[in-house]
This record gives structure tokens, sequence and C-alpha cells, in this order.
């Protein structure tokens, strides 16, 4: 794993991106992964411009947001139409996160790919006296 | 049911929208007005992807979407009209009342920064045009107000042109 500029981005509401990359550095202490993007405060056109600039300056190819609904997934999806390297994972989860710090010398949408199918597997209802259970 | 929320967004379709207004209302379906989605097979499907399969999307032009309404106000499922800006708006009205189906609310959900514009709420920036706009829409009979999400306390439209900063 090569340390240096944020691999991915993590885009969505408020302080998502900001906590989600925190409790990454914690875990793993690899938060540099990631850099961290709010749309608190701005219109379609500007989270779209923040996105393009920072993937810019970053080199990353990867986009991480949380509501496949969600302005950012909107800006990002808008991205993918001109930039065929870039990949996007929508539903970001903390396990699908840790799972691409560990992956992140995986060509991209192996990474990608890898790290949603730890996310999925991670969900678990637990107790109310029924069985155990993944999504 | 019927159309229950008439509102200005220029993100359009988005959290907000489809789960924050969205689980609450119980929305069944929601229409887009703005003549570039209107006019783009590719805008329409970016959008219609964003939301759950049980949740309807239709789009319209601001010409057409008037005489559109009287179906949707007739629909039983609770639904969210939403146009990317004040002048759609203002223009859906007007067209709405001379085609017997008026608005009378409009809803101020989030019209974002950008040059010009000055911050009267955290999610609402407007230029001096813009507010001047809004007053005349409220001087048609259409009451106005800021609210981003259901949990928040709405803001008449005097009082959001009264503040300033991001509160």
């Amino acid at each position: 794993m090569s340390e240096g500029a944020a691999r991915a981005l993590v885009a969505g509401h408020g302080d998502f991106a900001a906590g989600m990359v925190s409790a990454v550095e914690q875990i793993t202490g690899r938060g540099d992964v990631f850099l961290a993007v709010s749309n608190r405060a701005l219109g379609a056109d500007d989270i779209e411009r923040v996105l393009r600039e920072q993937l810019d300056a970053t080199g990353a190819t990867m986009i991480f947001t949380d509501l496949p609904a969600g302005s950012c997934t909107i800006a990002a999806r808008r991205l993918l139409r001109t930039r065929r390297e870039l990949v996007l994972l929508t539903g970001t989860s903390l396990a699908s996160l840790l799972d691409f710090v560990f992956h992140v010398d995986l060509p991209v949408t192996d990474a990608a790919r890898h790290a949603a199918e730890k996310a999925r597997s991670a969900v678990l209802v637990l107790g109310g006296g029924g069985q155990i259970s993944g999504d | 049911m019927a159309i229950e929320l008439f509102r200005i967004d220029d993100r359009l379709i988005h959290g907000q929208v489809v789960v924050g207004w969205g689980q609450p209302m119980d929305l069944g379906f929601v229409v887009l007005v703005d003549d570039e989605v209107a006019g783009s097979d590719w805008e329409q499907e970016l959008y219609r992807m964003g939301v759950p399969p049980t949740m309807d999307v239709y789009f319209h032009s601001v010409t057409d979407a008037a005489g559109a309404l009287p179906r949707y106000q007739a629909d039983p499922r609770p639904g969210v009209l939403l146009t990317g800006d004040i002048e759609t708006m203002c223009q859906l009205v007007d067209g709405a009342r001379a085609a017997g189906t008026p608005i009378t609310v409009v809803n101020l959900g989030g019209i974002h920064h950008r040059a010009g514009r000055t911050q009267h709420l955290r999610y609402i920036f407007l230029a001096p045009a813009e507010s001047a706009e809004l007053r005349a829409l409220a001087a048609r009979g259409v009451a106005i107000s800021a609210q981003d999400v259901p949990a928040a306390r709405p803001m008449p439209l005097e009082d959001v042109l009264a503040a300033r900063g991001d509160a």
C-alpha cells in the first residue's frame, strides 16, 4: 500500500464524509487515503465543480457517496459521463471504506467491487428474538 | 392527496426531497419542471435512477407543466413538484392560474450561492432581482416560506428577506 495523495473522495451530506474519514483514521491510521467533501451550502453546479477540482488535484479515480439519490451522487454521475476511468460507489459505509484502504493497490474497479461486497456482508440485524441475518 | 409541496430547489431531486420529505409524506411521485431536464433523456435517467422504485418521476418543461397540473392534483398519492429556480416557479404559477389550477403555497427549499447573491439563510442565497421576483409572487397571493426539511420551522418570506447570514 503506497502512501501519498488521497486515492478516493468521500462525499456526502453534512459532516458524513469528515466523520467517515475520521473513523478510518482512528481504526487504520490511513485516513489519508480519502479526501472528504461536504455538499453543505453548495448548489448542484458547485458540488460538481468541487468534485472535479478535487479529482484533478489528487489524481483520484474513485468517489464514495452516501445516498443513491443524494446531490453528491448526482454530481458524481455527471462526472462519470466524461471520465471513463472514474468509479462511483454509493451507499457508502465505514465497512466499505475500510475494505478499500486495504485493497487500494488493486485496480480501482476491483477495489470498489470488493468494498461493495464487504459492505453488504457487514450489515447484520441482531437480537429481537429472531434469527441473525445479513442484509 | 395530489401535490402537497411546490418547492424551489436548485438541487432538484436529492436526499432532502427523496428521504427528508419523501419518507414522512409517503411520497408517491415527483414532478420535475425544468426545460433542460425535460429536453434530455440522459438527464431524466440521471434523476430517475436516484429514486426508489415505488416513486414515480414525471418531467415537464415549464410551458407544458401547467396543463398537466390537473392530472397530478387528481392523483390519490402525495406528490412534490420541483423547480430549480424562482423564474420557473413564477412562470408555472402564472400558467397554473390561467389553467384554473392555482398554486397558493410555495416552499423555498434550496437556492445556493452564486455570484451576485446574498446569503439569507444557510440554504437560501438571493440576488436583488430574485428577491423582487419573490415579493411579486407573494403579492399575487402566493404564501411563500423557507423550509429545507419537514422538521425545520417554516420561515415566512419577509423574515427570509430580512435575515442575513447562515441562520
